[in-house]
């Protein structure tokens, strides 16, 4: 290859993982964020999936641009994503940061090598493991239910009262109302930690998720149909993978029944939140 | 894209239609539950494209206000999509209304205490009155 065709290309890498077969296989299968072929760079017992992307599209300037645009954001971070998820069923697979971008494929073994001791303890604890998220989040629904019938109990008094004063009535029924939910929410929010605790092996909490982008739902939900209400608790358990479905399975049924909430299980996700440096302070807390 | 086991098998059938590894149908896993894994968990190892950190860490807090407590960005005195028609409807109708309003007065929380106050203020003058007529009756 000539030096400018090669500076033509930068090399995306996505995830650090075992250099298996089954990893050959799995990768031969995955375009990524530019729609390029996935392929692994192997050294050694380890190998990083990575991918030969449009150095114009990828260099700093390009890259940060794209970054601060949300739809080529989006594109980019589903792409990443994307890989990740093609490669999670391996078992073990080190999600990287986005945009984790080298000049040759040379660097990406270098770094390998360079990083090898924190690789693979990190690829043996999360070996096997799978990532939930679970979501709580208060129900305004329900709060709404609460306002139609609150008014019905109070019709008697209804007439008696000012104006003024059936508004004051009305307005303390409602934040009440509010209250209550919000305080149903967080006992059931420490219910599903404490069930979710009992197999998981490990908790990250995420910031509770608001605005724009939070309104999406998704996965397995229980409470009420429509998605709305505050985002309470955001949190990511590993869980090993032989009892995924059963924590699936129990973090619902701790939700099921209880007014004021819906609870949101999104994944199995590849072991992001638990890919972590091992650093004390970014340690994930044990439950 | 296509995985070459596909894990829900493994794992069960689920009972609800649970995406393998946050897969499926494009759309189908929220945006934001993505962003928060690829831009603020992973592994961080340095590029040779190095966008430098700071710049990082300024996407991931826009980002995170995408996500995250609007509340707790004003506290850190965070605002921009206020500005931003792209981002916030607010700001697309208020530069078409009064063409551009640069001051910060119709954030958010001064908004929504505003529609406290005034709601606040027309109990009081409710209440005010029902006094007033009560008094009457009585007197």
């Amino acid at each position: 290859m000539t030096e400018s065709a090669r500076r033509q290309h930068m090399v995306y890498a996505y995830a650090v993982l075992r250099p298996t077969p089954e990893a050959a296989r799995a990768v031969a299968t995955l375009r990524g964020v530019a729609d390029e072929q996935v392929g692994l760079v192997e050294t050694g017992d380890l190998a990083a999936a990575v991918g030969p992307v449009p150095a114009e599209e990828f260099e700093e300037g390009a890259l940060r641009a794209g970054l601060e645009e949300l739809p080529r954001l989006e594109a980019l971070a589903r792409g990443h994503h994307g890989v990740v998820a093609g490669l999670a069923p391996l078992g073990a697979v080190l999600p990287l940061r986005l945009a984790t971008v080298y000049r040759d494929e040379d660097r990406v073994r270098r770094v390998l090598q360079e990083r090898r001791d924190q690789f693979l303890p990190l690829l043996e604890r999360l070996a096997g493991h799978v990532e939930w998220g679970v979501k709580v989040y208060t129900d305004p629904t329900d709060s709404l239910a609460g306002d139609a019938a609150a008014p019905a109990g109070a019709t008697g008094g209804q007439e008696a009262l000012s104006p003024g004063r059936a508004y004051l009535a009305a307005r303390r029924r409602r934040r009440r109302g509010a209250e209550e939910v919000w305080q149903t929410a967080a006992r059931t929010a420490a219910r599903i930690a404490e069930e979710a605790g009992a197999l998981a092996v490990g908790r990250v909490a995420h910031r509770p998720q608001r605005g724009e982008l939070a309104q999406a739902a998704g996965g397995g939900t229980v409470g009420g149909g429509k998605p709305g209400g505050e985002n309470i608790a955001n949190d990511a358990y590993l869980v090993p993978a032989d009892r995924a479905e059963e924590f699936r399975s129990r973090v619902l049924a701790a939700a099921e029944g209880r007014p004021g909430v819906r609870v949101e299980v999104t994944g199995p996700w590849a072991p992001y939140s638990f890919a972590l440096p091992p650093e004390p302070a970014a340690r994930p807390e044990p439950v | 894209m296509t995985t070459t086991e596909p894990v829900a098998g493994r794992l069960g059938p689920p009972r609800l239609p649970a995406t393998p590894y946050g897969q499926g149908a494009e759309g189908a896993t929220s945006l934001a539950d993505i962003l928060e894994r690829v831009l603020d968990k992973g592994v961080v190892i340095a590029g040779d494209i190095r966008i430098n950190l700071l710049d990082i860490e300024l996407l991931t807090i826009k980002l995170r206000l995408l996500v995250a407590s609007v509340d707790k960005a004003k506290e850190m005195g965070i605002d921009w999509w206020e500005h931003d028609p792209s981002l916030s409807s607010r700001a697309r109708n208020r530069a078409v209304a009064d063409g551009g309003d640069s001051g910060d007065s119709g954030d958010d929380g001064a908004e929504r205490s505003l529609t406290e106050e005034n709601a606040r203020l027309r109990a009081e003058i409710a209440a005010l009155r029902a006094r007033a007529e009560d008094r009457s009756v009585d007197g």
